[in-house]
């Protein structure tokens, strides 16, 4: 049960002398610091941090974890996030001594095991994405795109093309642009059709011979799949560009169409998206990357290589030959690799085409229950996700998008992502994911009718129900309080 | 659920994909395996692998072996912090949005400096978004000075991310294992962004950050410091010494090896500059009853608003790790921490001394040190290192593994190696390990 | 209402002359569409700026819009006061809440600006 009085803050419930961890009495020989570090370089004392217990710190975070949303605990129609369950048997068995205790700089002899499943993963993900080449490098989906970003540049560049442009259609993520900026490329917006598609057309006059990459999201963030994307990667191989795929959505197709044969040449997986990393109140992720053969030798390293000897496979670590270099330090949030790996292997081929014709079908049958209250203003049928929209209830009934989403939360719903893509009013994005059930989804449709019978005063001061009501984000934002202080 | 959908199969639902883009047949994939199976399948991969319960870890480099407290798993292994997300809705948000708070400040006490986000994705790409938010600062672009002594895979991230930025890297040779300020302060001009010092270094050294950094405010630069959180534990503080900006890796506080992720990035700054950082900042505020919380702040920071002007492109943080790293801290406070860097630095010095005595071993360098140090073996490093595995010990890694040194050192960097030692080993560890290297 | 002794650009900015010395600030029509105002970020004294060019941002919770000059000429005066109280904008945006006072390079420029009907104009067809 939440204990609503347990929000003091670490700082304010620490008592002098208070100590939690011990540690041993030295056992070596023991000298002064000074004897060891120069004076001028010494603290003058150790940092003001918190004195607490251990039963007060378990108390404490124990409390605060209660006042969350998860998906182990509520239904998470986010939008765009593909807020899946997580196997319990994937925190058992990443946490095996031999995993969780190898450190990155031991021996290639002692990791064969590790070096063993993350080889079969790079082939695992090649392999769905029909681009070979993998990458498991990067940190998270937006590290992904500027990692794929700095492959083309030095392909290009290899080649002697000058080429400085990359395109995006408006509704692409955010991160596109900001991760095509770091990558040093010039950023041109599409505007695209009014139904949220690419326009031919459009794209047509701005590509040239200074075209980089078309970034693309497919299927895209309105939920639908980009029909035209055989012509758009044909537009674009004949200016010598190369096309990105923006593998956010992957939980629509996985097993049924590949990136690899509509025509991209690069993509990104988010693995705490789709293979079931957690989301970590808000990391960590990883966002492999994988790309045609002809980009393989530009790929961050260290990649795993396999060679046989003696019968044996030996896997080593090693470094495209035209390699960008590092875009982190060490080999890649393995831990989280390591749970899409166990993802993979407990589905198979058919188990992993079944997660998508299931997320499918759970997204239309939501898009289907709600149709006359939240009417969705483009396509006919969805992918994964679709986005509604609440303009009828707010012209009608004075109910926002928003106050559906933040009522939500009393119905011990996390809200849909509202507001995004723009080019729906008043949208309402929402992802059931495969591993919710039909009651689960028909109790929420039912929820959403009977907020959308509630006045709309009492729905924009909602929630009602939660720890807080709703923040006064001016106020955060005008008096920054970014730390407590005494 | 297909008839309210009101289509005959599932497979009509894949209508808008067209059909010759559809894949034909069933993916490759290795099939399908039960939990029993999956269990036995990664005991089986996992016993292929020596980790540091099969043998005595000394290994460094950035990552160590301190301990973790059993209470740092537990909390952060409970399902509302595990498996919710970015707390969007702060409203539903509250126990991720408070503990991201309490980790900005546990930051900014451990720092000195003034704010801190709430996470970056680990300590390289955290040191280059330090110089990106430098280059923003100071509307410098054309050149970045690093001592040589920076790890040289942070290093080679840098190198990889401003390379279509037009920006020159100088690297001030470090040949006797740290810097010598007036060489430093030779290469900072009124072009450079930025310097950056880390201290204790990749060789374990100390460097004179205060020195460097007092020039690098002469001339316009920002400092920027790669710490070990440990080492504050003792060591004077990065505000403290003049820097502008604070990154380290945080894997030690809480996080276990796990092979080379994920980890902790983290970024502290001065006030001054909080509208130029990269990632995520929680601010506190009221609701509406004026109670008081926690909401994500400063977002027209971000990618979502600002497109390709954001202050990066980074739009997560590790908020499981700074999760563990807010627990760590809570659970040893100012004396455990103390304690924690006392004992790495007093068990270090002591390891040092047996090594130095084993025939064949010395000190590569002759400096202070914090909890790691470079020992030369005439002869072959590698060796030394598979001499100690077989006894059940790792030390490394060994320095001519990053090609960075091995341009830099030429063959010194293959009689190089790096030892570790944190508060978890022991005299006995110690000696049985100079021991083994003695045969 | 636009007042009407005032010089705008379609990007909302306002000029009031005098002499050589112009003040700029932006219209309250701007001021409203962005709401719940958060930050400013203002120039220096003595930064020299070119019609047209980006010289600060204003930044709410969820958007953030670039200022632009609407004359060239030399920063001589900032708004210390509004920083510390953006409400001066949102209850003056034509006088206490005025931006910056800059030394005119180019006095000739104004007289492209457009009058308060024209800006109103502007308004009132969505810009």
């Amino acid at each position: 049960m939440r204990n609503r009085q347990a929000t003091n803050l670490l700082f304010e419930l620490s008592q002098l002398g208070r100590r939690a961890a011990r540690y041993p009495a030295c056992d070596v020989p023991a000298r002064s610091l000074a004897e060891m570090l120069p004076t001028e370089l010494l603290a003058e004392q150790s940092p003001d941090l918190p004195e607490l217990t251990e039963p007060d710190v378990i108390r404490h975070f124990t409390n605060l974890s209660t006042l969350n949303m998860s998906v182990d605990t509520h239904f998470y129609p986010l939008g765009s996030c593909t807020m899946k369950y997580n196997p319990k048997r994937h925190e058992r068995l990443a946490s095996l001594p031999g995993l969780i205790d190898l450190h990155p700089y031991q021996d290639e002899a002692s990791q064969q095991g590790m070096l063993a499943i993350l080889f079969e993963l790079q082939e695992m993900l090649g392999e769905i994405a029909g681009l070979p080449a993998v990458s498991l490098q990067p940190a998270a989906g937006a590290h992904g795109e500027m990692t794929a970003l700095l492959t083309a540049a030095a392909y290009f560049q290899d080649r002697g093309e000058q080429r400085t442009k990359v395109l995006f259609p408006q509704s692409a993520h955010g991160t596109n642009p900001a991760s095509a900026a770091i990558a040093g490329f010039e950023c041109v917006q599409l505007k695209g059709r009014a139904d949220g598609f690419v326009d031919l057309d459009e794209l047509r006059d701005n590509l040239d011979d200074k075209t980089a990459v078309f970034m693309i999201t497919n299927p895209n963030t309105l939920g639908l799949f980009e029909r035209d994307i055989a012509k758009i990667a044909h537009l674009l191989h004949d200016v010598g560009g190369l096309v990105y795929i923006d593998g956010a959505n992957m939980n629509a197709i996985l097993g049924i169409t590949r990136p690899g044969d509509f025509g991209g040449d690069m993509m990104h997986y988010n693995v705490h998206k789709t293979f079931t990393g957690p989301h970590g109140s808000g990391g960590p992720g990883a966002g492999p990357i994988a790309v045609r053969d002809f980009l393989a030798n530009y790929l961050p390293g260290p990649i795993v290589s396999r060679t046989q000897s003696g019968g044996a496979d030996r896997f080593q670590l090693t470094t495209p030959p035209k390699s960008i270099g590092r875009v982190r330090s060490q080999f890649g949030n393995v831990g989280i690799l390591l749970r899409g790996y166990l993802y993979l292997r407990t589905l198979g081929a058919d188990g992993l085409k079944a997660v998508s014709e299931q997320a499918v079908l759970n997204a239309n049958y939501l898009r289907a229950k709600l149709a006359d209250v939240l009417p969705v203003p483009h396509g006919e049928r969805c992918m994964h996700e679709f986005v509604a929209s609440a303009e009828k209830s707010k012209s009608e009934r004075g109910i926002t998008a928003l106050d559906i989403a933040k009522r939500l939360l009393d119905f011990g719903y996390y809200a849909p992502t509202v507001y995004f893509p723009q080019i729906v009013q008043e949208a309402l994005m929402i992802e059931p994911t495969e591993t919710e059930s039909q009651q689960t989804l028909d109790a929420f449709a039912d929820t959403i009718r009977t907020i959308l019978n509630e006045s709309s005063e009492f729905l924009h001061n909602a929630p009602h129900d939660t720890p807080i009501s709703r923040p006064d984000e001016v106020k955060a934002g005008r008096q920054l309080v970014l730390r407590w202080k005494r | 659920m297909l008839k309210t959908v009101g289509v005959k199969s599932v497979d009509e639902l894949f209508d808008q994909i067209p059909r010759e883009l559809r894949l034909d047949r069933p993916l490759h994939l290795p099939p399908p395996l039960s939990e029993i199976e999956l269990e036995a399948h990664l005991r089986d991969l996992a016993s292929q692998n020596v980790g540091a319960s099969g043998r005595v870890s000394f290994l460094g480099g950035g990552i160590y072996d301190h301990f973790v407290p059993a209470a740092v798993d537990a909390i952060a292994g409970r399902s509302e912090f595990y498996t919710a997300y970015t707390p969007y809705q702060a409203e539903a948000s509250q126990g991720s949005l408070q503990a991201f708070f309490e980790y900005q400040t546990l930051i900014c006490e451990l720092t000195g400096m003034d704010v801190s986000n709430a996470s970056l994705y680990e300590g390289a790409s955290a040191m280059v978004e330090a110089v990106l938010m430098a280059m923003r600062v100071t509307q410098r672009r054309g050149k970045v000075v690093v001592l040589g002594s920076v790890h040289p895979e942070y290093r080679d991230t840098l190198t990889t991310y401003v390379r279509h930025l037009g920006c020159e890297i100088i690297v001030v040779p470090t040949p006797h294992g740290t810097a010598d300020p007036s060489d430093v302060a030779r290469q900072i001009d009124d072009r450079t962004a930025a310097v950056i010092v880390q201290h204790p270094n990749f060789f374990g050294c100390l460097e004179s950050p205060r020195e460097i950094f007092t020039v690098a405010k002469q001339r316009g630069a920002l400092s920027i410091s790669v710490f070990d959180p440990i080492s504050l534990g003792v060591l004077r503080r990065p505000a403290e010494d003049g820097a502008d900006i604070a990154v380290a890796e945080g894997q030690s506080l809480g996080i276990p090896l796990q092979y080379g992720g994920p980890y902790l990035g983290i970024l502290a700054c001065r006030q001054e500059f909080v509208r130029q950082m990269p990632g995520r900042l929680v601010g506190e505020t009221v609701d509406r009853h004026g109670k008081r919380c926690f909401v994500l702040t400063l977002g027209t920071r971000e990618q979502h608003i600002r497109r390709e002007r954001a202050t990066s492109n980074v739009c997560t943080n590790q908020g499981l790790l700074a999760l563990r790293a807010t627990v760590y801290l809570s659970l040893l406070g100012p004396r455990g921490l103390h304690e924690v860097a006392e004992l790495s630095c007093q068990k270090s010095h002591y390891a040092a001394e047996q090594l130095a005595e084993v025939s064949g071993l010395e000190l590569a360098f002759g400096g202070p040190f914090f909890k790691e140090f470079v020992v030369r073996s005439r002869g072959n490093a590698a060796e030394v290192a598979r001499r100690a595995r077989t006894a059940g010990f790792d030390i490394g890694p060994a320095l001519n593994r990053f090609p960075a040194l091995a341009v830099e050192f030429g063959s010194s960097a293959n009689e190089w190696l790096l030892v570790a030692v944190t508060e978890s080993r022991t005299k006995n560890q110690i000696d049985n390990l100079a021991n083994a290297l003695r045969k | 209402m636009a007042p009407v002794n005032l010089k705008y650009a379609k990007t909302h900015e306002w000029l009031s002359l005098n002499g050589d010395v112009g003040t700029i600030g932006i219209s309250d029509f701007a001021v409203k569409e962005l709401t719940d105002l958060v930050y400013m970020g203002l120039p220096n004294v003595g930064k020299t700026l070119n019609i047209g060019e980006v010289f600060g941002e204003i930044e709410s919770v969820k958007a953030v819009s670039d200022l632009y000059a609407p004359v060239s000429g030399e920063v001589i005066e900032v708004n210390s006061n509004l920083p510390n109280d953006l409400d001066l904008l949102s209850k003056d945006a034509f006088g206490k809440g005025w931006l910056i006072k800059i030394r005119l390079s180019n006095p000739g420029e104004a007289a492209s600006l457009l009058d308060a009907a024209a800006y109103e104009r502007e308004c009132a067809a969505g810009h």
